[in-house]
């Protein structure tokens, strides 16, 4: 593990109030502090914060490391403040600048002091670098990382909300497609609309695919999976909403859709399917004559 | 030994698998079963799997030789109540129970049965 | 929690179902959907019965991976001193078998799993590595 072995810890604390009245009045100088969205108080607060951690951690002598338990508690502090203002939409640049802009400061304090040892001067430079390109590199990754998880848990809500089963009649569940069809996509329908199935004790699924805007191979291997998945379960599947255009596509590829009911529209298919239960519909002048 | 109960409903019989299968149970149950078609003159025979976690190509074989044998017997076989997760994998397994009816609970399994049965029994008098 | 990697014996049915059992609770453990737990149990049972019916019993190791957090899976090898097959080719085609069974075990495996590995030499015995991911 590297050590630290210049000056640095012990210049950082003796110059803490100073280093921390100019670190604050730089950031918000340079705009990393928006009115609005963070308080002066709470940036005043977070970097005071920060500071009293570093000279901290700082005294223990050893480098920054993100897997070290030494620097835990400035680890977490980092990761809670790149977090916060990833969701209040600060820019990943402007989230590393909290530590980046803390250079200016400590090298102006390192000058001032060491100007008589250059050498001791450049270790306790190279050092202050070292230490806060780390620190300023970690809050940039974590930043990334909760903006990927926002966007993971986007894409499922996104998926759930887009296969939404409803029922059209007791025994008779639709569920109509928008969108493409990816095998993530197709698992999660699968399983939503077998579940359903049997919640609703429902023997009929229609399954409208009017809103996909194209039916390859895939695709139509995935519905065809569907379908056998509820007849091993012992419901029946009729695919409607078949457009022209895809018809002969399907004919094209060569895929065989003849184990399944098919219809050209929703209404259609619900006809069949009341059919199936031994259903009609009447028209109730008609009936009274 | 552990047993797979089956309980009789009118004319027809209740197999409920409950515990996960292996062998010597499936060969005991298969037994238990024809044993009690042939001593109840059952006409039907309703397997509800909805207690198995898993439905692999031996418990697939297993379903099958029941119907088989009922079949033989004069019985018509309903596998009923297959968690969605079981038949999501038999398709991706490639194993689709040929031969075997099935239905979504033991309720819709009845009235299938009924279902066969009368319209198996108007063909015999067409005879 | 069990320990990985976990050895267990494959020797009866009921050796079977605990194989099973060991790595449902590992697929659960490591978050597996629901549908991905079946799925891989299923092909455990699949070459479990194989060991025990064509190996004359063996043994089924299950191991835990875990290379970071988004890349999680299960690991089962599955290996007999049996007679071991002399046609894989043939061994892994639907609905070939020599036993009395579907004939779906080797090859419904390798379809339920991510990788699928094969290793057999005639009067030596047989090796099946499987691996699942999250």
């Amino acid at each position: 593990m590297n050590r630290l072995a210049s000056r640095l810890p012990a210049m950082v604390e003796q110059y803490q109030q100073e280093i921390l009245t100019e670190w604050v009045k730089l950031q918000l100088e340079a705009g990393t502090w928006r009115a609005g969205r963070l308080q002066e108080s709470q940036l005043r607060d977070e970097s005071q914060r920060f500071l009293t951690l570093l000279v901290n951690n700082i005294q223990k002598g050893v480098q920054f490391d993100t897997r070290s338990a030494q620097w835990a508690d400035i680890r977490d502090f980092l990761a809670e403040l790149s977090r916060s203002r990833a969701t209040q939409g600060f820019s990943p640049s402007q989230v590393a600048t909290f530590v980046f802009s803390l250079k200016q400061p400590i090298f102006a304090r390192l000058r001032a002091n060491l100007l008589d040892e250059p050498e001791v001067l450049a270790d306790a430079s190279w050092e202050t670098t070292l230490l806060l390109d780390s620190m300023g590199l970690y809050t940039t990754e974590v930043y990334q990382q909760a903006r990927e998880s926002v966007i993971a848990r986007q894409q499922e809500e996104l998926i759930e909300l887009s296969t939404p089963v409803v029922e059209l009649w007791p025994g008779i569940l639709a569920l109509p497609l928008i969108g493409t069809l990816d095998s993530e996509r197709t698992q999660v329908v699968m399983e939503t609309l077998l579940e359903r199935l049997v919640a609703t004790g429902s023997s009929i699924a229609v399954i409208d695919i009017t809103g996909v805007p194209t039916v390859d191979t895939l695709v139509a291997q995935h519905l065809l999976k569907t379908v056998s998945a509820a007849q091993l379960m012992g419901a029946d599947c009729i695919i409607s909403g078949i457009r022209p255009q895809i018809a002969q596509t399907i004919v094209h590829l060569g895929i065989d859709l003849s184990a399944v009911a098919t219809k050209a529209s929703l209404s259609d298919a619900f006809a069949l399917a009341l059919k199936r239960r031994g259903l009609s519909v009447i028209s109730s002048s008609a009936a009274r004559g | 030994m552990d047993r797979v109960p089956i309980l009789r409903l009118g004319d027809c019989l209740l197999v409920t698998v409950q515990v996960d299968m292996h062998d010597e149970l499936a060969m005991t149950l298969q037994d238990d079963l024809t044993n009690k078609i042939v001593a109840t003159k059952a006409r039907g025979v309703l397997i509800d799997i909805s207690a198995l976690e898993m439905v692999d190509s031996f418990i697939g074989r297993m379903l099958g030789n029941i119907a088989g044998m009922s079949r033989i017997l004069d019985a018509q076989t309903v596998v009923v109540g297959m968690q969605p997760a079981v038949a999501i994998t038999l398709v991706e397994l490639g194993l689709s129970l040929p031969g075997i009816r099935t239905a979504l609970n033991v309720d819709a399994g009845l009235a299938l049965l009924r279902n066969v049965l009368d319209r198996s029994d108007e063909s015999s008098h067409v005879d | 929690m069990s320990i990985e990697p976990t050895t267990l014996p494959v020797r009866s049915g009921e050796d079977v179902v605990k194989v099973r059992q060991a790595v449902r609770t590992l697929a659960m453990d490591l978050g597996f959907s629901l549908v991905d737990q079946t799925k891989v149990i299923t092909a455990a049972s699949e070459l479990a019965r194989n060991t025990l019916t064509y190996g004359g019993g063996g043994e089924c190791r299950i191991e835990r991976l875990n290379q970071g957090p988004k890349r999680a899976g299960v690991r089962l090898t599955f290996e007999d001193r049996g007679p071991g097959i002399t046609n894989l080719d043939l061994a892994l085609t639907d609905g070939y078998t020599t036993g009395n069974g579907l004939g779906l075990g080797l090859n419904g495996a390798r379809k339920l799993s991510h990788e699928f590995d094969i290793w057999s030499q005639p009067g030596v015995g047989t090796r099946v590595t499987i691996t699942r991911w999250k």
